[in-house]
C-alpha cells in the first residue's frame, strides 16, 4: 500500500483565469513551487461553496497540465464541466478569487524511459490530463497518437494548442456528431497492430478504461489508466473512492484511488469486480 | 495573556488538549501527520479495527448529503495483528497519544480484541465500538441492545483489567440512549464516545435505486450536529461524573465549545477533516481561543457549563 503523495500540501491559492471553452471551463491557477512537483495524472482537492456553504467535501479534478514559468509563477490548468453543485460553484469563480486547494494527490503516469510508440485515449472531459502527459511524452521521443470519444460532439475536449504534441488525432462520437460515429475503444485493437503501441494511457469512464483492458489482456501492451471513483476527502482517511487491485502475487485488496491511484496498472484492477462485494 | 489549562482527562488517561481525530476518519494518522504535527493535538482515536482483515462494502460508499455526508465503508481494515505491526509503531514514533479502536461482530472477538492490546505500550485508552451488526442475534447492532450493548464492555473489561480507559462508543438510533449509557458504565466502561453516525439512505434518481453498495449508510458531518448535542446534553445531566468524548458535526471552535458546555470532556472531529486535513488543529486553535475570550481559566470549567442552575 502506497503512502499519500509526499509533495501534497493545502495552500490558498489565486485564480488566474476562468474562461469558457464550450461546455467546459478552462482555470489557471497560481500554485507557485508546487507546480514542479506535478506530475501528469495527479489531482488537486479543492474546496467548493466558500464558507457557510453546506457541501462538507472538497471535489477532486485531475490536473490537465502545469507551467513552471509562466508570467505569475508556477500555475495549473484544470478543466470543469460544471454539472454538479461544486463544479458549478468552482466555474462561477472569477479571477483572483482565492481557493483552499490541497495538491499535488495520487499517483502519476509513468514515463517510459526509451521512446516508445505510445496511444492515449481520452472519454469526455477525462481527456483534460492527457495533452500535459502528450507533451511529457513528446518530449521523451515518443510517438504520440490520440483518440478521444464521447456521447455527442459538445463534449468532446480538445484545444488546438494540445494537438501540437500529438501524432494524431482521432475523435469518436457516439451519435456521429463530430468525427466518426462509434465508440472510442473500436479502433484500439487495430492500432496496436498498426502502430506497434507500447503503452496505452487513458483516462475516462470507467466502462471505457475497462473496455481498454479487455482489449490489452494478455498483450505485452502495458495500459496505465487513471480512475473514477467518488471521493470525499482524497487525501487518504475515508476509504470511500476504493476499488479491487490485485498484487504480483494475485492477492487483491480495496485500494484507495486517491492514493494508489488515479493512475493504475490496469491490468491488475479486477474490472469484473468493481462495486461489489469482494 | 491569560493562562488556560487546556488538558483533560477520559478516565484515568490525561491529554493535553481535548480535541481528538474521531474513529474512521483518520485511518490511523499516517496520511495527516503529512498536514500537522500529530502530538500537538488531544489524541488519535484510530479507525476501528477487527480481528481478521476485512475488504468490507461494495461501492458507491459515499454520498455527499446537506451540510454532511452518507458513508457505508463496512469497517474495510488491516486486522489487528497487520494493525499493531504496522500502525500502533508508527503514531508512538511520531508520540501523539493513541486510542484505538475496535469492533467485533461477536461478544468473544471484542475480548479477545482486547488481549491483544493488553501488552501493547503507548496507548492512552480504548474505544470499543459497539455500532456493528452482532451475527449472533440476527445482525442487530450491538449498540441497539442493552444487553448485548453490556456484555461487550464486560467481557473487555475482564480481559483488559483495570488500567487502560474503556471508552464505549454508542449510536444515536436507540429510543433510550441514557439507559443504554448507564448500562455499559454499568458494565465497566470509564467514558461514552457520542455520538456514532446516524442511519441513513439516498436514493439515486438516475438508477431509482439505493445509492450506496451497501444501501444504508451512516450520516456524519454538520446535519447530524445538534442530535450530538442533545445527546451529550441528556447523557451528561443523568451521569455528570461519566467523561465523555462528543462527536457529530463538528467544525469550527464553536461547535467544539457546544459540545463540551453539554458535558463532553473531549471532542472527535471526523468528517470535518474530509473537507479540511487541517481541520482539528483549526478548531483546537479556535476552541482555546473561545474559551480565553469567555473568561475560563480552564477546559474542566466548560465542561457541562449548559448545565449550571438557573441562578448562576
Amino acid at each position: 500500500m502506497a503512502g499519500i503523495n509526499r509533495n501534497a500540501a493545502q495552500i490558498r491559492a489565486n485564480i488566474i483565469r476562468n474562461k469558457r471553452v464550450g461546455q467546459y471551463h478552462q482555470l489557471i491557477i497560481n500554485i507557485g513551487d508546487l507546480a514542479q512537483t506535478c506530475r501528469p495524472g495527479n489531482f488537486v482537492a479543492i474546496n467548493v461553496g466558500g464558507e457557510s456553504s453546506r457541501m462538507v467535501l472538497r471535489r477532486a479534478f485531475a490536473i490537465s497540465r502545469v507551467s513552471t514559468n509562466s508570467v505569475s509563477g508556477g500555475t495549473m490548468e484544470l478543466i470543469v464541466a460544471p454539472h454538479g453543485q461544486g463544479s458549478k460553484w468552482l466555474c462561477a469563480q472569477g479571477e483572483g478569487a482565492i481557493l483552499d486547494i490541497v495538491v499535488p494527490l495520487g499517483t502519476a503516469f509513468g514515463i517510459p524511459t526509451e521512446p516508445v510508440q505510445v496511444l492515449l485515449v481520452g472519454g469526455g472531459y477525462g481527456s483534460a490530463p492527457l495533452f500535459g502527459l502528450a507533451e511529457v511524452l513528446n518530449a521523451k521521443g515518443c510517438r504520440v497518437d490520440m483518440l478521444l470519444g464521447a456521447s455527442t460532439a459538445s463534449k468532446i475536449y480538445a484545444p488546438m494548442e494540445g494537438k501540437r504534441a500529438v501524432n494524431s488525432l482521432r475523435i469518436y462520437t457516439e451519435d456521429g456528431s463530430m468525427g466518426q460515429t462509434g465508440r472510442v475503444t473500436e479502433p484500439i485493437a487495430g492500432l496496436i497492430q498498426d502502430l506497434n503501441i507500447a503503452v496505452i494511457y487513458s483516462c475516462g469512464p470507467m466502462a471505457m478504461l475497462s473496455a481498454i483492458d479487455a482489449i490489452t489482456r494478455g498483450t505485452d501492451v502495458v495500459h496505465q489508466c487513471a480512475v473514477e471513483e467518488s471521493m470525499a476527502c482524497g487525501i487518504g482517511i475515508c476509504m470511500t473512492c476504493v476499488l479491487p487491485v490485485a498484487d504480483a502475487e494475485g492477492n487483491i485488496s480495496m485500494l484507495r484511488s486517491c492514493i494508489d491511484g488515479p493512475v493504475m496498472d490496469g491490468s491488475f484492477v479486477q474490472w469484473d469486480k468493481v462495486g461489489k462485494v469482494l | 495573556m491569560t493562562a488556560l489549562d487546556f488538558s483533560t482527562t477520559l478516565g484515568n488517561a490525561w491529554f493535553p488538549a481535548p480535541t481528538f481525530t474521531a474513529s474512521g476518519c483518520a485511518s490511523s494518522g499516517r496520511e495527516l501527520s503529512q498536514f500537522f504535527d500529530i502530538k500537538t493535538m488531544g489524541g488519535v482515536v484510530t479507525k476501528s479495527v477487527m480481528l481478521k482483515a476485512r475488504n468490507g462494502r461494495a461501492t458507491p460508499r459515499m454520498a455527499e448529503t446537506p451540510s454532511g455526508m452518507l458513508n457505508s465503508i463496512g469497517l474495510q481494515g488491516p486486522g489487528i495483528d497487520a494493525f499493531l505491526a504496522k500502525d500502533v509503531p508508527f503514531l508512538v514514533e511520531q508520540k501523539a497519544r493513541i486510542i484505538i479502536s475496535i469492533a467485533g461482530e461477536t461478544v468473544e472477538e471484542y475480548s479477545t480484541l482486547a488481549r491483544k492490546l493488553r501488552s501493547v505500550s503507548g496507548i492512552s485508552a480504548i474505544e470499543v465500538n459497539i455500532s456493528c451488526p452482532n451475527v449472533e442475534n440476527r445482525g442487530l447492532v450491538f449498540a441497539c441492545d442493552p444487553e448485548a450493548s453490556r456484555r461487550v464492555i464486560d467481557g473487555v473489561r475482564r480481559t483488559i483489567g483495570g488500567e487502560l480507559p474503556i471508552i464505549a462508543k454508542l449510536s444515536p438510533d436507540v429510543t433510550d440512549l441514557v439507559s443504554i449509557s448507564k448500562g455499559v458504565v454499568e458494565a465497566g466502561a470509564d467514558g461514552l464516545a457520542l455520538i456514532n453516525t446516524v442511519l441513513g439512505m439516498v436514493i439515486n434518481l438516475d438508477t431509482m435505486r439505493p445509492h450506496l453498495g451497501g444501501k444504508t449508510g451512516g450520516l456524519s458531518g454538520p446535519a447530524i450536529k445538534p442530535i450530538a448535542v442533545r445527546a451529550v446534553y441528556q447523557v451528561h445531566a443523568e451521569m455528570p461524573q461519566v467523561p465523555i468524548l462528543g462527536m457529530g458535526g463538528i467544525s469550527s471552535g464553536r461547535d467544539a465549545l457546544e459540545m463540551i458546555a453539554a458535558g463532553a470532556s473531549g471532542v472527535s472531529i471526523g468528517t470535518a477533516s474530509f473537507g479540511n486535513p487541517t481541520a482539528v488543529m483549526s478548531i483546537q486553535n479556535e476552541l482555546k481561543d473561545l474559551l480565553i475570550a469567555k473568561g475560563f481559566t480552564s477546559l474542566r470549567q466548560a465542561i457541562g457549563y449548559a448545565h449550571r442552575p438557573e441562578s448562576e
